[in-house]
């Protein structure tokens, strides 16, 4: 009576177990270096759907779709840029993790560079201000003697 | 620095802000709307099966021509249910555009009868079996609508479900200009 039962719950754990391993591997690869371009690629490439997640961690189904044509297409032997350049004609520049160069995207890559000068000089400005309005309040020497004049003269003079 | 010049600092600081804030804060941006590298260039080189006619196939060059409209869609696929009707309608109302559907990556036994019950809007209705045709329109999710001019060249995409407000607000428009 009890031996069957064990033994199910194994089969069902083991058949569970192969089923997600399935998942996980859904291509073969002819070499780790392969598998390992393709990882990576799939990393820089933006899900278009779920637009927080690279095709790498996305389940919708065009990034189930993207990772097959990008595993095909490295199949045939195209290279990485021919590969990009494929995807960038269809989904445009926004399908890759690096923007390019260009008029819109030039505060993107400028504007912490362009920040950081305004801050610099902001900041150069604050303490040329400071120095100036020191000199400015300090006493001259007409000043210090008329001062101490009406002190009276008293103790040892010092300014 | 010269004083006057000073004083517009603050101004200028507010205008910046401001302005990045009006973009920002745009109830009508579509945050998950991706810009399509596809308009303004032409469809897409293709020969595939026709849905209705088990030998036959459609290719992009014997549909250019004349203006149409590309609707990707499959079963499988809840807005597209919620579009149907209105395609339906629109074709029927509308005869002056021609409708091509792409079932895509689909049951081919379900979309037939979908298309039985429910009405077919389409002329011709092309089968992407495995999403490759949706690749190179770009297609994201169904639905989607494409305007094809007549010489061939992607006037615009559309994300998602059609509705009246949307085909006389959106597409009529882009339509008339393209005529």
């Amino acid at each position: 009576m009890m031996k069957p039962v064990p033994f199910l719950h194994l089969l069902l754990l083991w058949l569970v177990a192969s089923a997600c391993s399935a998942a996980i591997d859904e291509h073969e690869f002819s070499s780790r270096e392969d598998e390992r371009r393709y990882n990576q690629f799939i990393n820089e490439i933006r899900c278009p759907q779920c637009q927080n997640a690279s095709i790498a961690g996305s389940d919708a189904p065009i990034a189930d779709d993207l990772r097959q044509e990008v595993y095909d297409q490295m199949q045939e032997g195209r290279s990485d840029d021919e590969i990009m350049a494929f995807l960038k004609e269809r989904y445009g520049d926004f399908i890759s993790y690096r923007p390019p160069l260009n008029a819109s995207t030039f505060l993107l890559w400028f504007g912490p560079a362009i920040l950081l000068l305004l801050g610099f000089f902001v900041v150069r400005r604050l303490l040329a201000g400071m120095s100036t309005t020191d000199t400015a309040k300090s006493l001259s020497a007409e000043e210090v003697r008329k001062l101490e004049t009406m002190i009276g003269g008293s103790e040892d003079g010092k300014q | 620095m010269n004083p006057r010049l000073r004083m517009i600092i603050p101004a200028a600081v507010f205008m910046v802000m401001a302005g990045l804030l009006y973009f920002g804060l745009n109830p009508d941006r579509q945050l998950n709307f991706v810009p399509s590298a596809l308009v303004n260039r032409p469809l897409p080189v293709f020969t595939l099966p026709d849905l209705f006619d088990a030998q036959g196939t459609i290719s992009s060059n014997e549909l250019t021509g004349s203006i149409f409209l590309v609707n990707v869609w499959g079963t499988w696929c809840p807005p597209c249910h919620q579009e149907h009707p209105y395609l339906v309608e629109i074709s029927a109302r509308e005869p002056q555009y021609t409708w091509i559907g792409v079932n895509y990556k689909d049951d081919l036994e379900d979309a037939r009868d979908f298309l039985d019950e429910r009405g077919n809007p389409f002329a011709r209705t092309i089968v992407d079996i495995d999403g490759s045709l949706g690749i190179d329109f770009g297609v994201t999710a169904a639905p989607e609508t494409f305007i094809v001019d007549s010489s061939g060249t992607i006037r615009y995409r559309h994300v998602g479900p059609i509705n009246n407000e949307i085909w006389a607000q959106t597409f009529k428009p882009i339509l008339a200009q393209l005529q």
